[in-house]
């Protein structure tokens, strides 16, 4: 499998009140994503997620911009690009699909408009190919009777189907790298079950890589091979889904899954204490330490480094060092 | 058995449907509850459950006495609540509270925390500034909040802070049911485990009972005693919590189950069966209403609605296959 | 369950630390963006109409002894120290009645827009809170209100009830509700389904309280705005009401009378008649409507974010 998108150090700064008021929204954020892969990008508010995605398609907003790092995009460096160049990539091959469905579609124009404006654009398609191609869309993604239905309007669909609609949008172009943002936020439980199955096909089928931006473990559970738990910016935990949730390195990990919810289940729930942090203000040394459980002097003094837990498998927190250190010593004695 | 705090029997609440412009025709109803019964016992939490066009957020308007019944009634500690007028509609409102989702928008902006908190006092009560005060500390201090904080205007606090305010301000008169509408969804991850902490410590601490209304399946069974699940405006199962995760019977309730997230990457759940959209209130399905879905639809389930039975103790489901 | 208590309240005393500094950043930061323009315009005019009477070098309404009419200003051939502004064609010390002219055009500004802030706002919540025949009256009064053509019943309710200051003042209030009503309206409509007014309702709280604790506090951002806005509007019709002679009666000085009275002498060239106090209306009607502006850009935002 090859290297699909590899992010190294990258660091997008907010500047405000001309630039007296900076904020490390994405601060030293490194991960690497295989052709077909499934990478969760799991965190709460304010953790960064967004802003990664966002620098990764270049579409940040004015008062931020990537000051240091790389991206990595099928061999080609995307922080250098120049917005015309970005933005034949965007849609071609990155695509994104956003929370609100409603937000995504133009009310004015016809499902198909929609739907083969990228096929249009990006690969030149046009007459009766196009429309051919907008219903093989429309079929993967699961809406019936596309011939019909691609005549429709947005209104006229339900939140499930119109999010099914973008999930169209975005493969129209044939991207190799889809981002999603909280695509089913919005959505019913059964809605958003069959959506994800719909992903899942869409992705057997195509092949596509998938970035899953969420603050919602179960989704991780369910669709990715990998996952990156962020906070305040910077990751702290990432490797295979299947190795953090048996049992995650970082406090913080530890911390999310252990205060899910889980069905069939009356154990108390482990409640963080605390907020997730303001990021103009963040707290000295590790970032999480104010409302870690494990917290050391050291954690309060100097930011913990990335270390290696396992295979594809790394974590920052002092207490890993500890640990090692103890293993050693044991090991030696 | 004693009496439930809440009892609601056969409630319907229909809104009509008219057409044109200037004859306004009814056209139909949206049955938007039919047939609800269900009853919360002092100190229980009861979940209800459902997808959106359920019912679940009309029937607690009706608790709340923000519309009025189309037919069937609301018993609140025995008494019928339709017809309160006066001293008896106001021992209502102060003794059933509410608590919504959206934290940014359920606090005044403009008046200082304290005083959102003492509001439902001021109303109902007559007590001296010094008395609302202390009162407004006290509760202030069983949500997790410290006093001080009183001073401070809703925008310095985050969204999980501004929960428990809204929180206590249900809380402040001697409150004895809480309808909580989502309360944790629009929170953060880490700060729902938090809320939902501190609502389980505050009925152990008062005894008030609450009804959670949501739609995570993990949430809601977590918190509650007993869960209801809603369709098209019926309840169609209605149990013990931890029974209802163990042997949910409805294929409704099996859907909701199948469909829910997994807790863990290896856990493996039935193949999703259910298809299709949930049909419209406006012109529910004959018969049973989830029968067009339903993956073990029989011949009579389109022409006769099922009927409430007590399948396995305190475990009604209203199914044909029952 | 204790253990989090105390930390959540740990953690909460941390947060409210922040917060009373971040309250004191609050605002210094509101004084860090004061629109210094408007600002620097209308202080020393509110200024100057506080304390005209210490300020003005001679009364307004008496002739200037020993002075000629129409003095030009000191830096002109003809002029002198004594009227450094020149004098009317009383021999009025223009200076003087600039400085009682800001005084009327100030008060009549202000307390005319309170008035009809007063009554729009009290309308439109009416309306807009009450609904049904409630705000099916106010509407169509306003509607029809509004075909009035401003300023002519302006003139024709001065005529009927006779020119004096405050008779002004509530003429125009009674002409510029309007603005007010519709707007106020509209955000009412929108308040009302916010969920923190259908807490108060549903708490049980009397429509009296909920109109007063919620409604008003929240609509009192948009009044002030369209107050502001409304004063240079305010200002300006009490001139032209001046100008064609129903406003405030002679003697008061008023900048509207002043420039009626200067106009005929504008074409031999005694200017200074007219253009001083045209700069006088200028000057604060453009400072109020950028004041305006600037409070209109200020205070959303901030409200968003509440």
């Amino acid at each position: 499998m090859a290297v699909l998108l590899r992010v190294s150090n990258l660091q997008t700064y907010y500047f405000s009140f001309g630039g007296a008021r900076v904020v490390k929204a994405v601060d030293n954020v490194s991960f690497m994503l295989n052709e077909g892969e499934t990478i969760g990008l799991v965190g709460e508010s304010g953790c960064g997620k967004t802003t990664t995605c966002l620098s990764i398609v270049g579409l940040l907003p004015s008062a931020a911009r990537i000051v240091g790092g790389s991206i990595e995009f099928a061999g080609e460096e995307l922080t250098h690009k120049r917005p015309r160049e970005m933005r034949r990539i965007r849609g071609r091959q990155i695509a994104m699909i956003l929370q609100d469905p409603m937000a995504s579609l133009n009310p004015l124009f016809s499902i198909y408009t929609q739907v083969a404006e990228p096929a249009y654009y990006h690969q030149a398609i046009r007459g009766r190919p196009l429309r051919q191609r907008v219903q093989q869309l429309l079929r993967a993604v699961r809406i019936p009777s596309p011939a019909v239905r691609m005549r429709e309007y947005p209104h006229q669909m339900s939140g499930g189907m119109r999010q099914r609609v973008v999930g169209a949008i975005a493969m129209a172009g044939g991207p190799k790298l889809i981002i999603a943002d909280e695509p089913t936020t919005n959505l019913d439980v059964t809605i958003q079950a069959q959506y994800l199955e719909v992903l899942k096909d869409i992705q057997q089928e195509s092949g596509v890589a998938l970035i899953f931006v969420t603050h919602n473990l179960g989704i991780v559970a369910k669709m990715c091979d990998k996952m990156a738990v962020m906070y305040a910016g910077r990751i702290v935990e990432q490797g295979a889904v299947r190795d953090l949730f048996r049992s995650p390195k970082h406090p913080y990990t530890q911390a999310l899954l252990g205060s899910m919810p889980k069905l069939g289940s009356k154990e108390p729930l482990y409640a963080i204490p605390g907020h997730p942090p303001n990021l103009a203000q963040l707290p000295s040394g590790c970032a999480f330490h104010p409302r870690c459980a494990h917290a050391m002097p050291q954690c309060v003094s100097q930011e913990p480094v990335d270390r290696r837990v396992g295979a594809n498998w790394t974590a920052r927190c002092w207490l890993l060092e500890r640990q090692a250190q103890e293993e050693y010593v044991s090991a030696i004695a | 058995m004693s009496v439930p705090l809440l009892e609601l029997q056969n409630l319907q609440k229909y809104f009509p449907v008219s057409t044109g412009v200037l004859l306004r025709r009814k056209i139909g109803w949206v049955k938007a509850v039919d047939g609800v019964d269900f009853g919360i016992w002092p100190g229980e939490t009861l979940g209800l459950i459902g997808e959106s066009g359920c019912g679940k957020t009309t029937t607690s308007k009706l608790i709340l006495l923000q519309e009025a019944p189309t037919a069937g009634t609301i018993r609140f500690g025995g008494e019928d609540i339709s017809g309160l007028q006066g001293r008896e509609l106001m021992r209502y409102r102060r003794e059933v509270q509410v608590v919504f989702q959206d934290p940014y928008s359920s606090l005044s902006p403009r008046m200082r925390v304290g005083d959102i908190v003492a509001e439902p006092l001021e109303i109902h009560t007559d007590l001296s500034r010094e008395a609302l005060h202390e009162r407004v500390a006290e509760v202030l201090e069983l949500v997790g909040l410290q006093p001080e904080v009183a001073r401070l205007f809703p925008h310095e606090f985050s969204g999980g802070q501004r929960q428990r305010i809204a929180i206590a301000r249900a809380l402040a008169t001697q409150t004895r049911l809480i309808v909580l509408d989502e309360p944790v969804s629009a929170l953060d991850v880490s700060i729902r485990a938090q809320i939902m902490n501190q609502l389980e410590h505050l009925q152990q601490t008062l005894g008030v009972s609450y009804l959670f209304i949501g739609h995570d399946l993990a949430t809601v069974a977590h918190i509650s005693h007993r869960i209801a699940v809603m369709y098209l405006g019926q309840i169609v199962e209605l149990a013990d919590s931890l029974e209802l995760c163990a042997k949910p019977l409805h294929p409704y309730t099996q859907a909701l189950f199948n469909a829910a997230l997994p807790a863990h990457p290896d856990e493996r759940h039935a193949k999703l069966t259910i298809t299709g959209e949930v049909p419209s209130a406006l012109d529910p399905p004959s018969g049973c209403r989830f029968h067009p879905r339903c993956p073990r639809a029989m011949p009579g389930c389109a022409v006769e609605a099922p009927v409430r039975k007590e399948v396995a103790p305190q475990h009604m489901v209203a199914c044909h296959l029952f | 369950m204790v253990d989090i208590t105390e930390q959540t309240n740990a953690a909460a005393a941390t947060v409210a630390q922040s917060e009373f500094t971040s309250v004191g950043r609050r605002w210094s930061s509101l004084a860090r963006g004061l629109p210094v323009l408007p600002l620097a315009i209308l202080v020393p005019f509110i200024l100057i109409a506080l304390f005209a009477d210490f300020i003005a070098p001679y009364d307004p309404t008496e002739p200037i002894p020993g002075a000629k009419i129409f003095e030009p200003p000191f830096w002109m051939q003809g002029g002198s120290a004594h009227a450094l502004l020149g004098t009317d064609f009383q021999s009025r010390d223009v200076l003087s009645r600039l400085i009682f002219g800001a005084r009327v055009s100030l008060i009549v500004g202000v307390t005319g827009t309170l008035v009809a802030g007063s009554i729009g706002t009290a309308l439109g919540i009416l309306a807009g809170y009450l609904g049904r025949w409630v705000d099916q009256v106010i509407m169509r009064l306003t509607d029809a209100w509004l075909a009035l053509p401003g300023l002519v019943f302006a003139i024709f309710l001065a005529t009927m009830v006779g020119p004096s200051m405050w008779n002004i003042v509530i003429i125009l209030g009674l002409v510029y509700w309007t603005r007010y009503a519709r707007v106020i309206r509209g955000e009412v409509l929108s308040l009302r389904e916010r969920e923190f007014v259908k807490l108060a309702e549903i708490a049980g709280g009397s429509r009296t309280r909920v109109i007063f604790r919620h409604i008003l506090p929240n609509v009192l951002n948009s009044t002030m705005v369209l107050a502001s806005l409304t004063i240079g509007v305010v200002i300006i019709a009490e001139a032209s009401l001046s100008f064609l002679g129903v406003g405030v009666p002679p003697p008061e000085p008023a900048w509207g009378s002043m420039l009626a009275d200067g106009r005929s002498m504008l074409m031999v060239g005694d200017w200074w008649l007219t253009v001083f106090p045209g700069l006088g209306i200028l000057l604060v009607v453009l400072a109020t409507q950028l004041l305006g502006d600037w409070l209109r850009v200020r205070l959303d935002p901030q409200l968003r974010n509440m």
